[in-house]
């Protein structure tokens, strides 16, 4: 018997039926996440119910000297649930449950696996939802956007994840239930929290989260603004900024990019336009007015030639259902498209956006642009055939040329999707050896044996094995009694 | 030139003297004291306005002080793009930024960037902006030993790695040095007003509820509670004029309480003097109200579930235990900042916590000879 049948065996008795899963055909649905083009058949899957179940199963591993992935629904874009061939895979999807919705508390805490826009739906009632909204909030789980860090339309204001988890319950990567945070703010001692929210999964294994809820805003306000070119838009960006407001949202679409999204959805954006700004401003309702009043004359001064405001919630949603669905919709204009997630300062936006155009043009690759200008974080999708010999690979040499671009401009290879596999080669770039080393002593506090997500994030993980020059002893202080 | 001096008398830390002090002016100073503080095993205290250097446990030994008040000013201003980056030293008061805030609030003159990321401190605003953790977008750290670090970066939005910069704020300079860090910026709001409303203990579980349950956005609610007698709640708005003025009517409104446009004296302050030991309490918000009426005076963010308690000496470590015992019971914590000596002999200053063992495993990482702050932190880290 290999070390995985003898795990699965042993996991199928102590979790019970179902929860394993080891017949090759099942495996392969969990083959590759969101990013397709890198497919691993898992070794072992394992469906635990609860935290007790995770946590046995990352012990087993750990016995096993096994390595194991974390997936919640597989949306991610950076291959960090991509699995490992001797591996196990953990999944969370029968770890679905909302704990608790305390508007009165303005915290809800779910399992993992809860899909993102569940919880809003839970908090809708009381008045409440999960602001951190990722393009993919129908499908995704809370457990993968605490590992991603997610973002979304609405950050500029809102924040990131980050911003919106107080606590959570970890498996550590050494199978240990551990409390991080809380449910009342500033938790004494190191921010764990913190460091865990974001890394894929390579600390270990969120099985309850305790997150923020916000308070629905009494009005919203969403203006279309259609340009020339992306350098008005990007001009009038950062004349809303200027001025003092921070939107609640400020997406922009170029003109590939709106053709892709007339294509499959007919949102009816202004004919002609090199640029279109979606900004939405949303609060008390006499402050989101004078706002919006501002902000509909910086982007008329700023060569807005037509200007659309919602007047209804259908029209609001057909606003958006443009920029919601048009990473979908590049489908409809190019077989194959790779989703680069960079960022900038957003006052280097038109400049970039101008040098990617250059580089599109040298290589004779099709990239359309679809970001949140707001926070300069650019997802340039470059368009390719796989069909046709070499695209595939010009399409990655553009790809990585806008990630040099990015750094060149100070700022980071990825805003909110993560490195993963994808882009662990690329972290050299933006980090010297010694940043990344300093992370990996994070990941060999948490992580020493390296069973958690290897072969993530990190383009070379060191190894745990020097063993620190421990404090004298004698010297335990009443704290280290409890 | 010697990479550093003979300390004072002056230079202690909690009690405990140092034997030198070093001011590097550079992060490559700073990198060549503490290669050469490790070279001699030399532990190490970093020292920013010292306005709080007696927080924590005072330290097993300080045999060097680093001193950050040459490592000051501003790296860069990217007033479009809204990002500051400031050198470790830089009194938080001597900010200028036209139009823009850095949305800490404005401790005592003389407190330091560094030191408060260091302490994780944040007053009445946070609330609306977030607190160092959620500001602190970029870092610059020298590792014990000497080592160069950093992570995160100059964009708000970034999840290329670790965010190491959480874990060095509020570490209380266990870690290692900050030496730079880059903040995400606020445009500094038109106009803000004020709304008070005094009333007993009783009473201000319902009041907090009520302005929660209006659309006023505050910018801070606050409350003022002496240890007896009744207690002041003050709720700031901020934005647009008109949009101000609106919001204050509505919470005069819901709070039967007056307008204004000045703070009250006590606003943003601790509500200890240096005879008293000072601790914050947290608690889950709709159990703030269990904080109150508990004798002693308290302070703070009630919006946000962050109260500061000022404990008289005498009979202190009961008080301590009782107030800790009602904060972890609404979901919180009760940690002691500071405390006269003779009480913190008494006192455990931080508490229980969960994690301790991997906060141990994150210390023993970084710095594996516990040569930095050593015993300041949770746990006798
Ligand atoms: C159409 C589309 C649009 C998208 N739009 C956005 C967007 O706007 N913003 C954005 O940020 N992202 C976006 N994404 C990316 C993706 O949805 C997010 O990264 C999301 O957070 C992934 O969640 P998941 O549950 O699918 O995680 P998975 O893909 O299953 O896993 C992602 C990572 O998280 C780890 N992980 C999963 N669960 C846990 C857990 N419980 N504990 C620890 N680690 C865990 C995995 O190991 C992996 O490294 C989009 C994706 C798609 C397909
Ligand atoms: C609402 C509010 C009100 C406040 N009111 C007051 C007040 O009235 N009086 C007052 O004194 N304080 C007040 N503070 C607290 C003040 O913000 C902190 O004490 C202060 O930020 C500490 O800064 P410092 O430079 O004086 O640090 P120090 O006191 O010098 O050091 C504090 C800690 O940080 C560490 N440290 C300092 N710099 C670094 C660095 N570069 N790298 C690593 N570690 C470092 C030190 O080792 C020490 O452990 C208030 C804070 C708030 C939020």
């Amino acid at each position: 018997m290999t070390a995985l049948e003898r795990l699965a065996t042993g996991l199928r008795s102590a979790l019970g039926a179902g929860r394993v899963i080891s017949d090759r055909q099942e495996l392969r649905t969990y083959e590759c996440d969101g990013l397709a083009h890198y497919k691993v058949t898992p070794g072992l899957v394992v469906l635990p119910r609860d935290a007790a179940e995770c946590a046995r199963t990352v012990k087993a591993c750990v016995e096993a000297g096994v390595p194991f992935v974390a997936r919640g629904s597989g949306t991610g874009l950076s291959g960090g649930a991509l699995p490992h061939a001797d591996g196990v895979l953990i999944v969370t999807s029968k770890m679905r449950t909302i704990i608790e919705v305390a508007p009165d508390d303005e915290r809800a805490v779910v399992e993992p696996g809860v899909i993102n826009l569940h919880v809003t739906h839970a908090a809708t009632p009381a008045g409440y939802y999960y602001a951190p909204d990722p393009s993919s909030q129908q499908i995704c789980s809370i457990g993968g956007n605490v590992a991603e860090n997610s973002g979304g339309a609405h950050c500029l204001k809102y924040g990131f994840t980050t911003n919106h988890v107080i606590g959570a319950q970890i498996v550590t990567p050494e199978g240990d239930l551990v409390e991080l945070g809380g449910r009342a703010p500033d938790s004494p001692g190191y921010d764990l929290l913190g460091a865990f929210v974001g890394s894929e999964g390579t600390l270990g294994i969120a099985t309850r989260v305790t997150v923020r809820l916000t308070r629905l805003p009494e009005t919203v306000r969403t203006l279309l603004a259609a340009f020339r070119t992306t350098d008005e838009a990007g001009a009038a960006t950062s004349a809303i900024i200027a001025a003092g407001v921070v939107p609640a949202a400020v997406e922009m679409m170029d003109a590939l990019a709106i053709e892709a999204a007339e294509a499959a959805v007919a949102c009816g954006y202004p004919a002609g336009a090199g640029a279109v700004l979606i900004v939405e401003l949303d609060g008390p309702r006499a402050e989101v007015e004078a706002q919006f009043e501002q902000v509909t004359a910086l982007c008329d001064g700023n060569g807005a030639f037509e200007l659309r405001i919602a007047a209804d919630p259908a029209e609001r949603a057909l606003f958006w259902k443009g920029r919601k669905s048009a990473f979908a919709a590049v489908g409809r204009i190019s077989p194959d498209y790779i989703v680069q997630d960079g960022v900038i300062p957003r006052t280097a936006l038109p400049e970039v956006l101008r040098r990617i155009g250059e580089v599109s043009r040298a290589h004779g690759v099709r990239v359309a642009n679809v970001f949140h200008a707001g926070d300069g974080n650019l997802h340039p999708l470059v368009l390719f055939d796989d069909g046709v010999p070499g695209e595939a690979d010009r399409a990655e040499e553009v790809s990585g040329a806008i990630i040099d671009l990015c750094i060149e401009y100070g700022g980071s290879i990825t805003g909110e999707h993560g490195v993963g596999m994808d882009k662990a080669k690329y972290m050299p770039r933006m980090f010297t050896d010694d940043d990344l080393e300093t992370m990996q002593l994070l990941r060999c506090a948490f992580d020493p044996a390296g069973l958690a997500n290897p072969g993530k994030v990190f383009p070379t993980p060191r190894l745990c094995g020097e063993v620190p020059r421990r404090h004298k002893a004698g010297e335990t202080t009443p704290a280290e009694l409890f | 030139m010697a990479l550093w001096e003979a300390a004072t008398g002056e230079d202690t830390v909690a009690g405990v003297p140092a034997r030198f002090v070093a001011a590097p002016a550079s992060t490559e100073e700073a990198s060549e004291v503490l290669r050469a503080a490790a070279a001699d095993d030399l532990t190490v205290v970093v020292r920013g306005g010292a306005t709080k250097l007696d927080w924590g446990m005072p330290p097993r030994r300080a045999d060097l002080i680093v001193d950050t008040r040459h490592l000051t000013g501003v790296v860069e201003h990217a007033a479009g793009d809204l990002i500051v980056v400031l050198r470790a030293g830089t009194p938080l008061a001597s900010l200028d930024l036209p139009g823009q805030q850095l949305a800490l609030d404005l401790p005592l003159p003389g407190a330091t960037v560094g030191g408060t990321v260091a302490t994780n401190t944040s007053g009445p605003r946070r609330q609306a902006y977030g607190t160092v953790r959620d500001l602190l977008i970029g870092i610059t750290v020298v590792r014990p030993g000497g080592m160069v670090t950093r992570a995160g970066g100059k964009v708000v939005k970034n999840v290329a790695g670790y965010d190491l910069g959480k874990l060095y704020t509020g570490s209380y300079g266990t870690l290692g040095l900050i030496t730079e860090c880059a903040f995400r910026l606020h445009p500094r709001p038109a106009a803000q007003a004020v709304v008070l409303r005094t009333a007993p203990a009783a009473a201000i579980g319902a009041l907090l509820a009520a302005v929660r349950a209006e659309q006023v956005v505050p910018a801070a609610v606050e409350l003022d509670a002496p240890a007896q007698g009744p207690v002041t709640l003050a709720v700031l708005v901020e934005g647009t004029a008109i949009g101000v003025r609106d919001r204050a009517a509505t919470l005069a409104k819901v709070l039967d309480g007056e307008v204004t446009d000045t703070l009250p004296p006590w606003w943003g302050a601790y509500p200890w003097t240096g005879e008293e030991a000072g601790l914050k309490l947290t608690a889950a918000l709709s159990r703030v109200p269990d904080l109150l009426g508990c004798g002693v005076a308290l302070r703070g963010s009630a919006g946000t579930g962050v109260l500061y308690a000022a404990v008289p000496a005498e009979g202190a470590p009961t008080v301590v235990e009782r107030l800790r015992a009602t904060a972890i019971r609404a979901g919180g914590h009760g940690v002691v900042l500071t405390a006269p000596p003779p009480v913190r002999d008494q006192v455990d200053m931080w508490g229980p916590m969960p994690g301790l063992a991997l906060m141990r495993r994150v210390k023993d990482q970084f710095d594996p000879a516990h040569a930095f702050a050593p015993g300041r932190f949770v746990g006798g880290i």
